[in-house]
């Protein structure tokens, strides 16, 4: 770093030490992580996204206690089918909760104050990212997570098979969360104006899921089900469902899944691809935000 | 009605990339009917389940969402509103004509677009296209009422129209029976169930029921959002 400015009036420099890179990645990653769920702000932006936590974790209360009560197994809801169960409400807290990192710094025109200090660009972007990541994982795993131990608890049979379903769930989860966290900043970013943001992230999850919906419906009907599996791709929640069935061995709990290994490695490219895509994006957006 | 708050409001809604948005949701549709034409995907049942799912139970309630919080929730949020309401307009004018805005905006981006669909689909056989029509328009003068009550009502109008719309309405609606006939979806349903005589279109809730309790709901949510804006408190925005 540079010390010589144009303005140099002779203050003294500082000359101790720097916190560095890791610092500014951790302090903006915590920063955000707390602002995911209103921490740190007044209890208004708070409710929602603790309303939301709570309405995740209700089925899976439910759940538990209708096993402990029954013994029946299929009372217990499958780890890896838990998102895609719940996907309603992971949808809505995205919505909520992305415009409130991604947004609201651009709508105050504040961007620019993060790098006018040595804040990269990159690094900015990827806290955020990861923050919301970690948001949206602890809301999907938590739950899976109450699930895993209720069931320890109620005495589940198979318990090594169930440790194994519990671990996929979890990469299941971390999964979902950045594929979600990377569609949603994105949308989010670009839609500063109130509301609007909110909107916006849930059109990019609703419609897609609407049209890929309505198209297996109808191959469905033809058992033209090549089409029903790849159409899968389209929507958010089904895209990784396909990761979960074809590479982590889960029972599939969504309309289509793309045929064989193949359709789970395209599956996962195509997560890859949005979760890099999204990165690059959000680098070149939050670089110009605010200066105009 | 009064023209320069509706002026602003259609400007604020529809300046710049937001109409993209608004376009771009009814576009997919259309782009979908066509498709499905194109490959002869287009008999009745097919025709009448992607005009509810889609028209009805998808576009409907998100272009509400938009045009009912956004026409005056952003105004309240920075403060803007105390602009238009320091000027001597009573407050139940400020919330027709806002509430007017909205209806015309669900009108020409979801109303529309669900006639279009359903002649490209297939036409006017059966009545399936007009009575969707009518549906999807009656709901949207039902949602944007209540949505432009929320939007005075509450900062997370947004979050809370989408619980009612996606998991009230769609979620709850499938496992409890209760739930279901109280929703604006299904009373829209309803009416378009009454207008055609087409056997896919099916809904739970009575005609005179549906039609009394969407006037019902539309006139209470448009008196709760002039009380409220008679009171409203103007905070900083979050």
């Amino acid at each position: 770093m540079s010390t010589s400015t144009i303005h140099d009036i002779g203050y003294r420099h500082y000359d101790g030490r720097r916190n560095g890179r890791a610092y500014v990645i951790r302090s903006l990653y915590v920063h955000n992580l707390r602002a995911a769920f209103g921490l740190g702000r007044p209890v208004r932006a708070k409710i929602m996204p603790f309303v939301l936590a709570a309405l995740m974790l209700l089925p899976a209360a439910g759940s538990v206690a209708a096993f402990a009560f029954t013994k029946q197994e299929d009372a217990l809801i499958p780890y890896a089918a838990y998102a895609n169960l719940m996907q309603v409400i992971v949808a809505i807290f995205l919505a909520t909760q992305a415009p409130v990192l991604a947004s609201r710094e651009v709508r105050f025109h504040v961007v620019p104050l993060y790098f006018s200090r040595p804040v990269g660009h990159l690094d900015f972007v990827l806290a955020k990212g990861a923050a919301m990541a970690t948001a949206l994982l602890a809301l999907l795993a938590v739950p899976v997570t109450v699930l895993y131990v209720g069931g320890l608890v109620a005495k589940a049979p198979d318990s090594s098979q169930q440790l194994l379903d519990y671990l996929g769930g979890l990469v299941g989860c971390v999964l979902y969360a950045l594929v979600l966290a990377a569609i949603g900043m994105v949308v989010a970013a670009f839609t500063p104006r109130r509301g609007f943001g909110v909107a916006a992230v849930i059109a990019a999850y609703m419609v897609p899921t609407a049209v890929a919906t309505a198209v297996q419906g109808i191959a469905e009907a033809q058992t033209n089900f090549t089409l029903q599996g790849w159409m899968g791709l389209l929507a958010p929640f089904n895209l990784v469902d396909i990761v979960q069935v074809r590479l982590l061995g889960a029972e599939t709990s969504s309309p289509g899944i793309a045929p064989g290994v193949t359709g789970g490695l395209v599956a996962l490219a195509l997560c890859a691809v949005i979760v890099l895509g999204s990165i690059a994006v959000l680098y070149r957006r939050f670089r110009k935000a605010g200066l105009s | 009605m009064n023209s320069t708050i509706a002026m602003m409001t259609f400007r604020s809604m529809l300046g710049r990339k937001r109409a993209l948005l608004l376009l771009g949701l009814p576009l997919i549709m259309l782009v979908l009917a066509v498709v499905l034409r194109a490959t002869g995907n287009n008999d009745l049942d097919v025709s009448s389940d992607i005009l509810q799912q889609f028209g009805l139970a998808t576009l409907l309630p998100l272009l509400a969402l938009i045009a009912g919080t956004g026409v005056i929730g952003p105004e309240i949020d920075d403060g803007q509103i105390m602009y238009v309401l320091t000027k001597p307009i009573p407050r139940e004018v400020i919330v027709l004509t806002k509430l007017v805005v909205a209806i015309i905006l669900v009108t020409a981006f979801a109303v529309v677009p669900t006639l279009l669909a359903g002649l490209v689909l297939i036409g006017t056989t059966t009545g399936v296209t007009p009575a969707f029509t009518v549906g999807v328009l009656v709901g949207g003068v039902a949602y944007s009422a209540v949505f432009v009550a929320l939007g005075v009502a509450s900062r997370n109008a947004a979050t809370i129209g989408l619980l009612y719309a996606l998991v009230w309405e769609s979620l709850l609606g499938r496992f409890a029976p209760g739930a279901k006939s109280a929703s604006i979806q299904q009373w829209s349903l309803s009416v378009t169930d009454a207008l055609t005589d087409a056997s896919p279109v099916v809904s739970t809730v009575r005609l005179a029921v549906a039609i009394s309790l969407l006037v019902v709901v539309t006139l209470v949510a448009t008196f709760l959002a002039t009380f409220r804006l008679r009171t409203l408190t103007v905070a900083s925005a979050d």
